[in-house]
C-alpha cells in the first residue's frame, strides 16, 4: 500500500494580512506551520498504516519554496516514511489549478500510489479546490470532506459531512479523499522524531524531474486573475433582550414578525 | 559567548511550547483543583519523550542537556505549575542513577524512569534532617544479602505514585553524614510504605508524602555509589535538583506576569486600561525584568552542569533567586489585579501561595545563601 499526504505550509496565524498593492498574502514576519486539516489527512493515513497488515509507506509531498521543507519535516516526525518537496522557480505563482497538475505529475512519478489525502481546504486560501483537481488530473475518484474512512481490499468506504447531512459513499483505490478536521485528532510527534526528523533526507523534485509541461505549472499555467481581495466587514455585535422571560419572549416574537413584515414587502 | 539555541533544542522547544500551550495550560486550574496526581499529564509527556531528556538514549533517554530540560522545564511549569513541580521532582530520582548507577542499575532503573514508564522519587529530609542534612537517622543494616531500614521520611515530592524512590539511610546514625548511604527502592517492598500526605499551603495535587521503613528491605545489590557515601549523593543530587526548583520558580513568575498582563491591558479605570498608569508599568516592568534575571541564572547553571564546568554556585543562586523572584512577582501580580487578584477567580493567588513553596523547598533561601557565601569566601 502506497498512500501520498499533500499538505501545504500556511501562515501559523488566523489572522491573515493581505498586501494592497498585489493582492498577496503577506508572509513576512509570520510564522509557518502545516495546514490543520492536513494534519488531520496525515493522521489519517497513519491510522490506515497502523492498522493496516502489510507494507504500507505513507509519502509526504509538498509544492513550495525551499522553506516548506519544515512542514515537511514536521510530516516526518508525525510518522511519514518519506518527503519530498517540489520546488523550482517555475512553480512560483501557481493557482490551483497548475498546484494541483503539479501534485499530480509528481503523484504519477512517485507511481502506484493507491491512495491520496489531502486536507479539505488550505486555512489561508481556503478554495478547497487542490485536492479535487488532482483527482481529475489524475483520473481516479475523489471522496471530498470525509469524517470517517475505511479500507477494505481495494474498496473505501468513507462518510462525508456535508452541510445538513451526512453520506456513505464507496470507491475502489486508487481514489483521492479529503478530509474535514472531525476525522481524527492529529497526533504530536515524540521529541525523539523531532530530532530524527531534523536529520532526515528530504527529497526535491523541480519542473523537469516531474515531467511538468512548462505551460501548466506556475504564473503560466494559472488562468485565475485575483481581482480584489478584501477583508470582510467586521460583524457587528447581536441585541440583547432583557427582562422577564414572558416579556423577552413577546419583544421577540414581534422582532421576528417585524423583520418577516420587511422581507415580504421588499 | 552565544545565548541561541541550537535548531535541535529550538525544535524541541517549540514542539514543548505547543504541547503545553494546547494540553497543560486550558487543564491548569482543573489540575490544580481536583487533588489528583496528573496522570494523564505525564502519560502524554511520556509519549512526547519529555522525562529523559538529559539522559542518554542508551537508557532510553532523549540524549540532550539539562539546558534543554531546563528550558522545557520552565515551559511546563508556566503551562501547569503542579505537572512542573512532577517534572522537577522526577529528575531528583534520576540524576543520582545517571551520575552513580551500576550498568545493571541504570538499564533496571534509570531506563523506566527516563521514558517516563514509572514516575521517581528522592527521599533525604526527615523530622530531624531538613536544612541539617546530614542527620539522617533512617538506619540501615546489611542483613542476609539485604539492607534492612528503619525510620521515615518526610515531605517526599511523588511519594505515592513514584515506584522508584532513592533514599538516604544511615549506617551510622551516630556518626552523622558519615555514615549515610543511598538505597533504591522500589514500590512494594517488604516494609516499606508511603505515608500520610501533607496538607499544604498550595499544591494539592502534587503529593509529599511520608515514607515509612520497618524492617524495610531492599537487595544489597541496590546500594547507589557504594556503602558511606550518601551525603555525596544527597549534596550532588541536590545541586541539580536546585535548578530544577529555579525553573519551577521561573514558570510560576512567568505565569503570573502574563495573567497580570493581560488584566492590566483589559482592565479600565478612570477611562482607560490600568496598563496605561505608569504605576502598573511599573510593576510589570520590573517583573519582567526580574523574571528575564532567574530565567538566565538557571540557564547559565545549567549550562555549566553540562560544559563540565562547576555550577554548584550558580544553581544555589538560580534557585535563591528565582524562587523569590516568583513570591515577588506573584505578589505583585496579585496587586495589579486589586481585589480581584485576592479572589479565587483568578489564578493569582494560588499562583503566589504556590510561589512560596519555592523559598523552603531543597534547602531554604537562608540554605542558599549560605551555600553561596562558602563560594564566594573560599
Amino acid at each position: 500500500m502506497k498512500i501520498v499526504v499533500c499538505i501545504k505550509q500556511v501562515p501559523a496565524t488566523t489572522n491573515v494580512r493581505i498586501d494592497p498593492e498585489t493582492n498577496a498574502l503577506i508572509r513576512e514576519g509570520v510564522e509557518s506551520q502545516v495546514n490543520p486539516f492536513d494534519e488531520n489527512a496525515l493522521e489519517a493515513a497513519l491510522q490506515v498504516k497502523d492498522g493496516y497488515d502489510g507494507e504500507c509507506q505513507v509519502i509526504a509531498l509538498t509544492m513550495g519554496p525551499p522553506q516548506a521543507e519544515a512542514a515537511l519535516r514536521d510530516a516526518v516526525a508525525m510518522g511519514c516514511d518519506d518527503a519530498i518537496l517540489l520546488t523550482d522557480g517555475a512553480f512560483r505563482g501557481a493557482d490551483t489549478l497548475a498546484t494541483s497538475y503539479t501534485l499530480a505529475q509528481a503523484i504519477r512519478r512517485i507511481g502506484d500510489v493507491d491512495l491520496v489525502l489531502c486536507g479539505k481546504q488550505a486555512i489561508d486560501g481556503d478554495t478547497a479546490q487542490v485536492g479535487p483537481g488532482v483527482a481529475e488530473h489524475l483520473g481516479v475518484p475523489q471522496i471530498t470532506f470525509a469524517i470517517e474512512l475505511s479500507l477494505e481490499g481495494r474498496k473505501i468506504t468513507a462518510k462525508r459531512m456535508l452541510e445538513d447531512s451526512f453520506e456513505v459513499v464507496e470507491c475502489r483505490m486508487p481514489a483521492v479523499v479529503t478530509v474535514v478536521k472531525q476525522i481524527n485528532d492529529p497526533r504530536r510527534a515524540s521529541m525523539k522524531n523531532v530530532l530524527k526528523a531534523r536529520k532526515r533526507e528530504i527529497t526535491r523534485w523541480t519542473a523537469e524531474d516531474i515531467d511538468a509541461d512548462p505551460d501548466r505549472i506556475g504564473f503560466q499555467g494559472s488562468p485565475t486573475v485575483v481581482w480584489k481581495v478584501f477583508a470582510p466587514e467586521g460583524r457587528k455585535g447581536g441585541r440583547k433582550l432583557e427582562g422577564e422571560v414572558g416579556d423577552v419572549v413577546h419583544a421577540l416574537a414581534d422582532e421576528i414578525l417585524e423583520i418577516r413584515k420587511g422581507l415580504s414587502t421588499a | 559567548m552565544d545565548f541561541e539555541f541550537s535548531e535541535d533544542q529550538q525544535a524541541v522547544l517549540d514542539a514543548v511550547r505547543e504541547f503545553c500551550e494546547e494540553e497543560l495550560k486550558p487543564k491548569a486550574e482543573e489540575t490544580d483543583a481536583s487533588g489528583e496526581f496528573p496522570w494523564e499529564n505525564l502519560r502524554k509527556m511520556a509519549e512526547l519523550d519529555l522525562f529523559g531528556i538529559p539522559v542518554s538514549e542508551e537508557y532510553g533517554g532523549l540524549g540532550m542537556d539539562f539546558l534543554t530540560w531546563a528550558a522545557v522545564g520552565m515551559e511546563i511549569s508556566q503551562a501547569c505549575t503542579t505537572t512542573g513541580a512532577v517534572f522537577g521532582a522526577h529528575m531528583l530520582a534520576q540524576y543520582p542513577l545517571m551520575l552513580f548507577g551500576t550498568e545493571e542499575q541504570k538499564r533496571k532503573y534509570l531506563t523506566p524512569l527516563a521514558t517516563g514508564e514509572k514516575i521517581g522519587a528522592f527521599g533525604l529530609t526527615e523530622p530531624g534532617a531538613g536544612s541539617d542534612a546530614g542527620n539522617v537517622r533512617t538506619s540501615a543494616v546489611l542483613q542476609d544479602g539485604y539492607y534492612v531500614l528503619n525510620g521515615s521520611k518526610i515531605f517526599i515530592t511523588n511519594a505515592g505514585p513514584a515506584e522508584i524512590y532513592i533514599v538516604i539511610g544511615n549506617l551510622r546514625p551516630d556518626r552523622g553524614a558519615r555514615g549515610m548511604t543511598a538505597f533504591i527502592f522500589e514500590t512494594g517492598y517488604e516494609g516499606f510504605t508511603i505515608g500520610k500526605n501533607e496538607k499544604k499551603m498550595a499544591f494539592p495535587s502534587l503529593p509529599n508524602r511520608e515514607l515509612i521503613f520497618q524492617d524495610a528491605k531492599t537487595p544489597a545489590e541496590n546500594v547507589l555509589a557504594g556503602e558511606k557515601r550518601g551525603f555525596r549523593v544527597a549534596m550532588q543530587t541536590l545541586d541539580v535538583g536546585r535548578i530544577g526548583m529555579g525553573i519551577g520558580a521561573v514558570g510560576v513568575a512567568e505565569a503570573a506576569l502574563k495573567h497580570a498582563l493581560s488584566y492590566a491591558k483589559e482592565r479600565v479605570q478612570f477611562g482607560q486600561p490600568i496598563s496605561a498608569f505608569q504605576a502598573i508599568q511599573v510593576k510589570l516592568a520590573d517583573m519582567a525584568t526580574e523574571i528575564e534575571c532567574a530565567r538566565l541564572l538557571c540557564l547559565q547553571a545549567a549550562w555549566l552542569k553540562d560544559t563540565g564546568k562547576p555550577f554548584e554556585k550558580q544553581a544555589a543562586m538560580a534557585k535563591l533567586f528565582a524562587s523569590e523572584v516568583a513570591m515577588r512577582t506573584t505578589t505583585q501580580a496579585v496587586q495589579v489585579l486589586g481585589g480581584y487578584g485576592y479572589t479565587k477567580e483568578f489564578p493569582v493567588e494560588r499562583l503566589m501561595r504556590e510561589a512560596k513553596l519555592f523559598e523552603i523547598v531543597e534547602g531554604t533561601s537562608e540554605i542558599q545563601r549560605l551555600v553561596i557565601a562558602n563560594h564566594i569566601l573560599k
